[in-house]
């Protein structure tokens, strides 16, 4: 179980460019759910996901994983309880290393790195039948650097990796909006398998309204800096592309008139 | 003959201070120039151990944990207080400069007595007496002794770092360098393995200084001037040796191969007639060219070609 309590985040505070990117979070998430968050941009959709990773302290309020408060934990100790896949294809492997080494990398996760041989004992066959899963030969290429693949097929070895240790969180965001439509679909499908087997407590940010639609338990939207809306069981099997297009423009008109009374309050001082 | 031993051995120690600016250069994309300060350390502190009566192999070690401390330091400046790699090296470097000072005790000091070059010295000497006949010349087999010392070093310094880097640990290394938010993500503090890999790079370092300290007889204060440099164009020259390889033995191989490569091509060049004042600033040249060489020619390349175009 993932559970946020009054999160909050301002960036630059006392600055020109002070953004509150967290405006008072609470979320609880059942473990093993999936959860589809959207927003607007800069509504605090990748924020939200740092303050579960650790990327930064948080101003106020607490990220609890299964009861224990975390908070505190830099990110580097995070890591045995949470995997990840950036927006990035190239950003969760490196690509200098083999695609066996980055997996064994990966299935070490959290633990300390020793002075044992990487490779030895590793579980080659069980990683070749992942990999056949993908669907796109890529369990004849372990020993490749993984620099060689393509970005779609990195970012589905990101995904394993992610999933490598069946981490109690799983976040994802937007780790298909840099991918062309083919590798996109291939992406998604790989999620959907993935998530499915695991029992990762798993948060997906996404843009695309027929992921939002489709996929997932529970759908949430960003705004602002705070939880907009909130759909989960039937209400959100119920919710079409339309309605989430609908929601958007929504949220958009109110960004735009809060944005025009700013200006209006600012130039009443001016 | 003799000149070519003599050459060969000093290239092979330069192969040990190669393997270690491979590490902070090539593994960790920051071309650490902690080394100037390191070499001479690596020197002082041998010397200093050895008119202290220590035996060599345990000054040449403490020599190495004085490059591990530097590299460290160097290390935890530029992660805990986020300050530039390069300017991390270059106050290190300075601060070492009047460490070595005091190390020595005076601007340099002499050796006397035995080095860790003594016993295969000797060996070589009970072996063939005094001199040996290669190819029609005398050569001195205390010098042959000295050249098997080195590439004993040079190769257990090779090997042992290629069997490093195939490691969990080495590994991580290897990754921190490449995509540090990815090991991050991973559960592994890249802090903590930038620290360790620039540690690791300046004790090989002061272990190829503490070496030449104990070849020539002397360490001074001024020995680490242009040894990042010298380091680079090892590394480079063996980049170019080995093309681009997968293989990580191959690359640290290549490091080696370039040290020695670059010692002979010098020594060629001052027989040729180099002013030995110059090398400097001809090594800083080719060192350039070396780097820019490359995608300047693809350039053209690609420019004459018409279309095609080069890799960034
Ligand atoms: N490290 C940072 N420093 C300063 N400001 C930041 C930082 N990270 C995010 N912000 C700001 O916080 C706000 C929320 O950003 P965030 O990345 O969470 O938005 P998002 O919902 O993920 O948007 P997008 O859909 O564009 O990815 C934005 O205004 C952004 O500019
Ligand atoms: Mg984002």
């Amino acid at each position: 179980m993932l559970r946020l309590d009054g999160v909050r985040k301002t960036f630059n505070p006392g600055t020109a460019n002070e953004v509150r990117a967290l405006a008072g979070v609470d979320l609880e998430l059942e473990a093993g759910s999936f959860t589809v968050v959207i927003g607007t941009n800069g509504s605090g959709k990748s924020t939200l996901q740092g303050a579960v990773s650790g990327a930064f302290e948080l101003d106020a309020g607490r990220v609890l994983v299964d009861g224990t408060d975390i908070s505190g934990w830099p990110e580097h100790r995070r890591a045995h309880l949470v995997g990840r896949v950036f927006q990035d294809p190239f950003a969760g492997t490196a690509p200098g290393l083999t695609v066996a080494e980055n997996l064994a990398l990966a299935s070490k996760r959290g633990k300390w790195r020793t002075l044992a041989p990487l490779l030895r004992g590793a579980k080659r066959g069980e990683w070749r039948d992942l990999l056949a899963q993908i669907g796109l030969g890529l369990e004849h290429r372990l020993d490749d650097p993984i620099g060689l693949l393509s970005g779609g097929q990195r970012q589905s070895i990101t995904l394993l990796m992610a999933t490598l240790t069946n981490p109690r969180v799983l976040l994802l965001d937007e780790h298909t909006a840099a991918l062309d439509p083919r590798s996109a679909e291939l992406v998604i499908d790989l999620t959907v398998r993935l998530v499915a087997r695991s029992s990762s407590t798993t948060l997906m940010v996404t843009h695309s309204m027929q992921q939002a639609a489709t996929l997932g338990d529970r759908l949430i939207a960003m705004h602002r800096g705070r939880v907009y809306l909130d759909v989960r069981g039937a209400e959100k099997r119920r919710l079409g592309e339309a309605d989430l297009l609908g929601l958007f423009t929504q949220m958009r008109r109110d960004d735009r008139f809060d944005a025009a009374a700013c200006e209006l309050v600012r130039g009443q001082y001016r | 003959m003799s000149l070519l031993v003599a050459t060969l051995a000093i290239g092979l120690i330069f192969a040990v201070l190669a393997v270690g600016i491979f590490l902070s250069f090539r593994v960790y994309q920051i071309p650490d120039i902690t080394a100037d300060g390191s070499f001479p350390l690596g020197a002082a502190i041998a010397a200093r151990c050895l008119k202290e009566g220590w035996d060599p192999a345990s000054a040449t070690a403490a020599g190495m944990a004085g490059g591990a401390i530097a590299g460290s330091i160097t290390g935890l400046v530029h992660v805990r207080f986020k300050v530039n790699a390069l300017l991390s090296g270059i106050l290190m470097m300075t601060a070492l400069y009047s460490v070595n000072l005091r190390v020595l005790g005076s601007s340099n000091l002499q050796i006397a007595g035995s080095t860790v070059f003594t016993p295969l010295d000797a060996f070589a000497q009970r072996a063939f007496g005094p001199s040996v006949r290669i190819a029609g010349y005398d050569v001195p087999s205390a010098d042959l002794g000295t050249l098997l010392t080195c590439a004993i070093v040079a190769a257990a310094v090779g090997i042992a770092l290629t069997l490093f880097l195939r490691t969990e640990l080495g590994a991580a290394m290897r990754a921190t360098g490449e995509n540090a938010r990815m090991l991050r993500a991973l559960g592994t503090s890249t802090d903590r393995m930038t620290v360790l890999g620039l540690a690791m790079s300046n004790a090989l370092v002061a272990l190829s200084g503490a070496l030449f300290a104990q070849m020539q007889a002397f360490a001074d204060a001024q020995m680490g001037i242009g040894v990042i440099v010298l380091g680079l164009a090892s590394v480079i020259l063996g980049q170019t040796l080995v093309g681009p390889v997968r293989s990580i033995g191959l690359a640290v191989t290549g490091a080696i191969m370039g040290a020695v490569l670059f010692r002979l091509l010098v020594a060629l060049a001052i027989r040729a007639g180099l002013d030995a004042n110059d090398l400097k600033l001809v090594t800083a040249v080719v060192v350039l060219a070396a780097i820019v060489g490359p995608g300047w020619l693809a350039g053209l390349r690609a420019r004459r070609g018409g279309g095609s175009r080069a890799p960034a």
